[in-house]
């Protein structure tokens, strides 16, 4: 048992501008796997699903392999078995997770990703910039996405979605 | 004045605002230019160089005259266009260069000065004495032309900056754009349809032509609701496409607030950046001027402002007008006045051989030879069949023809082509990839000629999509034909004006030919032409049309200067929305942050990440008293900072000591499991790329370290080298810098302090590594030391960071240790020679640096073959030394060194100060540096010169380890 205290990148609660939330998620677990070369193939067989092509997401039973650049996904929600054929490193504490929901999730993100994310679906994640930040962007599927990005830039990117998110509720504010 | 039943204005919502502290009324739907003309407003600004009255030119964002500052609770936004600005409650604007007051403008002396003031005559007066340049002339000059003035302080506004995607960008909402839009939208492509105008419609906004025999504007409306039914169309007013760049990428700005009252959080202005797979530029034309003698009389107009000043906003400067031009467009503008009951005294079309107008009097073969009125036009001279006459009028309103607005087509260096049979300049096909023009934009005038073009470019654009757009019946529309005779410059005496905005004349082109600037862009800058906020969107075509004149050449030949983004101004704070201040780059904060400051810590910046300098303590007045305690308190008990900065890199495989063979100068795959090694990375150049340690964690398992500043450099070139050289190896890598929080533990005391920390001794040898368990963590123990000292650091994951930082401070506390900061971490590495990227900055090679035994000469590795090219080694190189002052000086960094009894002369620098810092341990200022052949001249005396900082100081060249050489505190 563990004496020292663990602590979340933020501790922040969440906040909500014109119907759409901001929170920071759990630290999920999560390790990167690198498949040595032509070994994709097998490394997704042995995790229990496919090795996600670039841009994909793939799941199977509460797991999900996130695509996360060149011959690298990222195992989220499980333990890596042993013997892989893949460079399998722990990458739990290295990032902060958020969580942007709602009716403007998506006019949010278009002020910080230069994606087009209105037709994003659950089974994308890209890897991208949150302006100036680096970004693993999942699509979690109706009008949700989860945002990882570095844990020491956690607070700028929680300035960075907030600030977007007034901006935008503001011009909604001018319709109604 | 206002024009019951005319205009889109709405007359229920008066709307009040202030012009030069003055209270006037308008309405919702005027922008500030309508209201002021609705005011009887004739003066609205001064021009830049001369201080003449001038009023509106224009009713869009090409206005050159009316340019004023918007002054609001937290901005001063000056030039802003008087024609774009919108009218809402409380606005308030301010005249622009002039003083005291648009009325009564002192400056207005430079006028009657203006046989001095020619083009050219800054370049010639202001040449001697050279000194007084900086000092005197320019801010006179400066002082004297100008436009706006800014408030001195940050725009702390609100903006904003997105990203649009879309199948098909229409640029502009005329009826060109709208029959793009439309065909577009029914096709089901995924449209952006974006105007600059608050109002989407165009021309016939302005006109009172017809559409299937109903006014047009009732096609519009028809069009506009369909679109806006739609869910595949985005309409975007308020928003000006401004520049074209690569791959189909758009800027555009859109006003979000600029024309209401502030809001909170509600952006004044957004910029767009529009990823477009395909685009239609229908952006019209703009009307231009022609010139002749006093031409910038307020009063005197562009004809089709007219019509949008009655037709849009309900409004008309005049109670009598005179129109005057060289091509057809004229005559509705006439018809329009006429019906809404304005006097037109005359139609004075320059053509011999114009059509007839009934009802009007219309003078074949008239110019315009002067305008009358200073303050306001009061009357015209004209000469027609051979005799002149006088015409009174408040009013006249002047068609030279058109210009395609052909802008974005040149974004991409395309240049336009010269028409004759328009008089104008029209676009290129594909002059920017993706993009078709349409309508009025690509020369086409007639209403049915650019609802045809809109409708073909769409459905040519989708085309290439491969998307099919079914057919959209085109409405019935005028087709009528563009009949215009060239007429640039009325001849004569007086100043007639091109570029009212920059205040050049016929007369100061004609100079710049003869004086030898007869290219256009020499002209250009020679006149200033075309340099003001409008771009030469006014004066453009017809002041080349005079230098073609002047030199003898065709406009064909002569040619255009070059059109840049933006296409209208951009404020830069949209461009750089969020980056002010702390918004510039995102800030990187260690887990021991809040413990450090909460102990009073400054932090320092190192790149991205915040560090703490140094721990101030009770009665400390000073950082040195700070630094030195704390660098005493390592050297004698313990000290504990926070590395997690460094970078850190997983890597794995079979090849993995391979592939570190050839990343580092030195060998690495023979080091042993659960050993450290410290490691030298070149470019492939031969210089350093980076330092730091490398520990092999397990047979096929390694974690290097990199610095801070170059976490990301180390990992871009292991990526570059491991795709360019070696993509079979079995290697992978990933950063985990940010996955471990790592502490330093370093001085006598260290050991005590891990084994206090772990719970039993450590047991490691010097470069050593091992797994361990913290408190019921498990952790990773390096024995490496940066400080000369016994050194330890502990990593955990970095969700434990912030405990254990707190744990190890109170445990060093209680042995007589403490926190160091950057400060102290400095001065211990200097005492021991050791390099950061003050010494490695990317001009130093492995020999420079005394490490050249480091490139191993068993096998290769990036870099090598390079490092041993001639001039790489050798005495002739700085080789890195320490340097002890004589006398108990301070050393600054950045400082060269020259030869006692050298003269001080760049030439002879004999090297350089890359590091200082006051050493509290040998009770002298140190420094580390460069020096030609340092390395032979141990014990010599130098001479350290800082012109900048007024220190020159004799030093004695010293081995750059001044403690504890042979290192045998560290391996204790």
């Amino acid at each position: 048992m563990p004496e020292l205290i663990a602590k979340p990148a933020l501790g922040a609660f969440p906040v909500t501008h014109a119907g759409t939330t901001l929170a920071e998620a759990d630290l999920p677990q999560m390790t990167s796997i690198a498949p040595w070369p032509g070994q994709a193939e097998a490394v997704g067989r042995a995790l229990g699903m496919a090795f996600p092509l670039p841009n994909a997401v793939t799941e199977a039973e509460g797991k999900r392999l996130v695509w996360a650049g060149r011959d690298m996904a990222f195992l989220i929600g499980a333990a890596a078995p042993a013997g892989l054929a893949a460079a399998v490193t722990d990458q739990s504490d290295g990032w902060v997770a958020l969580t942007l929901s709602g009716a403007q999730a998506v006019d949010v993100l278009a002020r910080l990703v230069p994606l087009d994310l209105r037709a994003a679906q659950r089974g994308q994640a890209f890897r991208t910039a949150l302006n100036h930040l680096p970004l693993i962007l999942i699509v979690e599927g109706e009008g949700g996405f989860t945002l990882l990005t570095f844990r020491s830039m956690a607070r700028t990117a929680w300035h960075e979605v907030e600030e977007a998110m007034v901006k935008v509720a503001a011009r909604a504010a001018l319709v109604l | 004045m206002r024009i019951d039943g005319k205009g889109r204005i709405d007359r229920t919502r008066p709307v009040t605002f202030r012009f030069d502290g003055r209270a006037y009324a308008g309405y919702k739907g005027d922008t500030l230019a309508s209201a002021l003309i609705a005011n009887d407003v004739r003066v609205v600004g001064r021009s830049f160089k001369y201080h003449r009255p001038r009023g509106i030119l224009t009713a869009g964002s090409e206005e050159p005259n009316a340019l004023v500052e918007i002054v609001g609770p937290a901005n001063q936004t000056p030039n802003t266009r008087a024609t774009v600005q919108e009218l809402f409650e409380g606005l308030a604007a301010r005249s622009q260069n002039r003083w005291p007051s648009l009325g009564f403008d002192l400056l207005e002396i430079n006028d009657l000065a203006a046989p001095f003031l020619s083009a050219g005559f800054y370049y010639k007066t202001f040449m001697w004495p050279r000194r007084f340049w900086e000092g005197l002339y320019e801010p006179l000059i400066r002082r004297a032309a100008g436009l706006g003035s800014l408030s001195g302080r940050h725009d702390e506004g609100v903006y904003e900056k997105a990203w649009a995607h879309c199948d098909l960008l229409i640029i502009g909402a005329g009826p060109a754009g709208l029959m793009a839009a439309l065909t577009a939208a029914r096709a089901g492509a995924d449209v952006i349809l974006a105007d600059e105008s608050s109002e989407p419609g165009g021309r016939l906004l302005s006109d009172e032509g017809e559409i299937d025999g109903a006014p047009a504007m009732d096609w519009a409306a028809k069009v506009l609701a369909e679109l806006a039914s739609l869910p595949n169309v985005r309409l975007m007013t308020r928003t000006t496409v401004t520049g074209a760049y690569d791959d189909g990428t758009y800027g555009a700005l859109e006003r979000v607030g600029l024309h209401r009252s502030p809001r909170p959080n509600l952006p004044r202005e957004c910029f767009w950046r529009i990823a477009a797979r395909r685009a239609v530029l229908a952006a019209g034309a703009l009307e231009r001027s022609v010139a002749f003698e006093d031409n910038d009389r307020p009063g005197v107009m562009l004809a089709s402002a007219l019509s949008s000043y009655l037709n849009r906003y309900g409004v008309v400067p005049g109670r009598r007008v005179v129109l005057f031009g060289n091509n057809d467009s004229l005559r509705a503008t006439a018809r329009s006045l006429m019906a809404a009951g304005v006097e037109v005294a005359a139609i004075l079309d320059s053509r011999e051989d114009a059509p007839d107008e009934p009802g009007i009097a219309l003078h074949k073969g008239a110019q315009v030879i002067r305008a009358r009125g200073r303050m306001g036009l009061r009357e015209i001279m004209v000469r027609a069949g051979g005799r002149e006459f006088r015409l009174e009028t408040e009013c006249l309103g002047v068609s030279g023809g058109w210009n395609p607005s052909v802008h974005l087509t040149c974004h991409l260096n395309g240049r336009p082509r010269w028409s004759d049979a328009l008089a104008a300049f029209v676009p290129v096909e594909g002059a920017v990839p993706g993009m078709l023009v349409a309508g009025a934009a690509n020369g086409t005038f007639s209403t049915h000629g650019c609802l045809a073009a809109g409708a073909e470019a769409a459905r040519a654009s989708l085309a290439a999509l491969g998307i099919a757009a079914g057919a959209v019946e085109l409405p019935q529309a005028e087709d009528a034909p563009y009949g215009i005779a060239p007429l640039w410059a009325v001849p004569g005496k007086g100043r007639a004006w091109l570029d009212l905005a920059n205040d050049v004349t016929v007369k100061d082109v004609a100079l710049a030919a003869q004086e030898g600037f007869a290219s256009v862009e020499h002209m250009k800058r020679y006149t200033t032409q075309g340099m003001a906020p409008d771009q030469g969107k006014n004066s453009n075509v017809a002041a080349l049309a005079v230098l073609a004149d002047a030199t003898g050449r065709g406009i064909a030949e002569t040619g255009i200067t070059t059109f840049r983004p933006p296409y209208a101004p951009v404020s830069i704070a949209a461009m750089g929305a969020g980056g002010r201040g702390m918004g510039f780059a995102p800030q990187r904060f260690l887990t021991s942050d809040q413990a450090s400051r909460d102990r009073g810590a400054p932090m320092v910046e190192a790149g991205l990440w915040y560090r703490p300098g140094y721990f101030p303590k009770a009665g400390e007045t000073t950082w040195r008293e700070a630094c030195d305690r704390e660098v005493m308190m390592v050297r004698s008990s313990v000290g504990v900072t926070d590395v997690s900065t460094l970078g850190k890199i997983d890597i794995q495989g079979p090849d993995a000591g391979r592939f570190l063979d050839f990343v580092y100068s030195n060998t690495f795959s023979t080091l042993p499991v659960g050993r450290v090694r410290y490691g030298l990375m070149l470019r492939e150049d031969g210089h350093v790329l980076d330092d730091g340690t490398c520990a092999r964690l397990g047979q096929d398992h390694w974690l290097m370290t990199t610095t801070t500043a170059a976490a990301g450099l180390v990992m871009r070139h292991l990526d570059f080298v491991h795709q360019a050289f070696c993509a079979g190896w079995q290697v992978r890598f990933v950063s985990v810098t940010e996955s471990w929080a790592q502490f330093a533990v370093a001085g006598p005391l260290a050991r005590d302090l891990v084994t206090s920390a772990l719970g039993h001794a450590p047991d490691l040898p010097f470069m050593g590594c091992t797994p361990v368990v913290v408190q019921g963590v498990a952790a990773r123990l390096f024995r490496i030391s940066f400080s000369g000292e016994e050194g330890y650091e502990l990593a955990v994951p970095t969700r434990y960071g912030e405990a254990l930082f707190r744990d190890l401070t109170a445990r060093a506390e209680t042995m007589g240790g403490g926190l160091y900061g950057m400060e102290a971490l400095n001065v211990l590495r200097i005492e021991k020679g050791f390099i950061t990227h003050a010494e490695i900055h990317g001009r130093t090679t492995a020999f420079d640096i005394g490490m050249d035994k480091m490139v191993s000469a068993k096998k290769d590795c990036i870099g090598k073959a390079a490092a041993a090219r001639p001039g790489m080694v050798g005495p002739a190189r700085e080789q890195m030394v320490g340097l002890m002052p004589l006398t108990g000086s301070v050393l600054t960094a950045g400082a060269h060194l020259f030869a006692q009894g050298a003269e001080l002369v760049r030439e002879n620098s004999a090297g350089y100060v890359t590091s200082v810092g006051y050493s509290p341990t040998l009770h002298s200022h140190l420094a580390l540096g460069f020096l030609k052949n340092g390395r032979a001249r141990h014990g010599e005396t130098v001479r350290l010169v800082d012109r900048l900082r007024g220190v020159d100081v004799l030093c004695t060249v010293t081995d750059p380890v001044f403690h504890d050489p042979k290192g045998e505190k560290l391996r204790a």
